[in-house]
């Protein structure tokens, strides 16, 4: 089981307490009414799915009940960090490359 | 007509299991709140209740028969066996929400030698005394269901439930206690 890390709870927690809440950082147009359905599209439907480091929204939804956000490796799974909703999406070139590396060594040593 | 005098029982009512390691009972009536608040009307609260209302996670606060257990950044669950916290929210001026769950809620109550080793039978959390010490307490999954696991002692836990699901609690928990 992955234990993730709340930043409201402020400690891992069991995987079966969260909930996956769809891509994080997708904001909401200003003008929603006045814009062409190709770009309400983008906005509504079109989402990164990246091969790497994903942003997710993540609920503790049986824990504090708090929405946060999250960078996750797809490739790995591994959690790269968590953030409290409304916190700036963090850098993480070094951190995904450390994880590409260490997921490099776990190939070459099989 | 004639008169009729109501009485209200609780769900597991009279229910009890019990081995050399574990007992397992039904917890008596009381009073429980669900209070939602922002920090502006938090001494308010904590006046109005008696209780200083926790703020760091997974922390409970007591007062004679009254506990306060955080639940979430705004939220707490106040559990009252005498005394009547909604009555004494009511009387508290700042914008709050306090919510009279006393019968949405039943509890269990589990104790003895195995109490941690019974609960993590449905529960994924780190049950030991380093991480889950006694006043600790937290909203988690039990099973299918979610419960607010509260730590009374070293060998003693509160499992408040939601009445719907205490019989499935109950079940589940004493299926758990088989050798125990
Ligand atoms: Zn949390």
């Amino acid at each position: 089981m992955l234990l993730i890390h709340c930043p409201y709870c402020e400690e891992k927690r069991p995987e079966l307490e969260f909930r996956h809440a769809g891509e994080a950082h997708v904001a909401r147009p200003a003008d929603i009414a006045n814009i062409s359905d190709a770009e309400f599209a983008h906005y509504f439907f079109y989402r990164d799915n990246p091969k790497g480091v994903a942003y997710e929204r993540w609920r503790h939804i049986h824990g504090c009940g708090r929405f946060f956000n999250a960078a996750r490796d797809t490739i790995s799974d591994k959690f790269l960090t968590t953030y409290k909703a409304g916190e700036p999406k963090p850098e993480l070139v070094e951190a995904a490359n450390e994880n590409k590396a260490e997921a490099q060594k776990g190939n070459s040593a099989k | 007509m004639a008169d009729m005098q109501f009485s209200r029982e609780l769900p597991l009512a009279g229910m009890m299991h019990g081995g050399p390691g574990v007992s397992i009972s039904a917890a008596p009536e009381a009073n429980r709140i669900n209070l939602r608040a922002g920090d502006d009307a938090l001494a308010g609260l904590s006046k109005g209740l008696g209780i200083t209302l926790p703020k760091k996670p997974k922390t409970s606060a007591s007062n004679g028969s009254r506990h306060a257990l955080w639940i979430g950044p705004d939220e707490w669950l106040v559990i009252d066996e005498e005394g009547d916290p909604a009555a004494d929210c009511a009387k508290v001026k700042a914008a709050h929400s306090a919510v009279d769950v006393s019968h949405r809620n039943t509890a269990i109550l589990v104790s003895g030698p195995f109490a941690a080793d019974v609960i993590n039978a449905g529960c994924p959390q780190d049950l030991s005394l380093e991480i889950f010490p006694v006043g600790a307490c937290s909203r988690t999954v039990f099973g299918k269901i979610e419960v607010v696991l509260y730590r009374t002692a070293e060998d003693a836990f509160r499992v408040e439930c939601w009445r719907s699901f205490s019989d499935y609690a109950f079940e589940f928990l004493k299926d758990a206690a088989r050798g125990a």
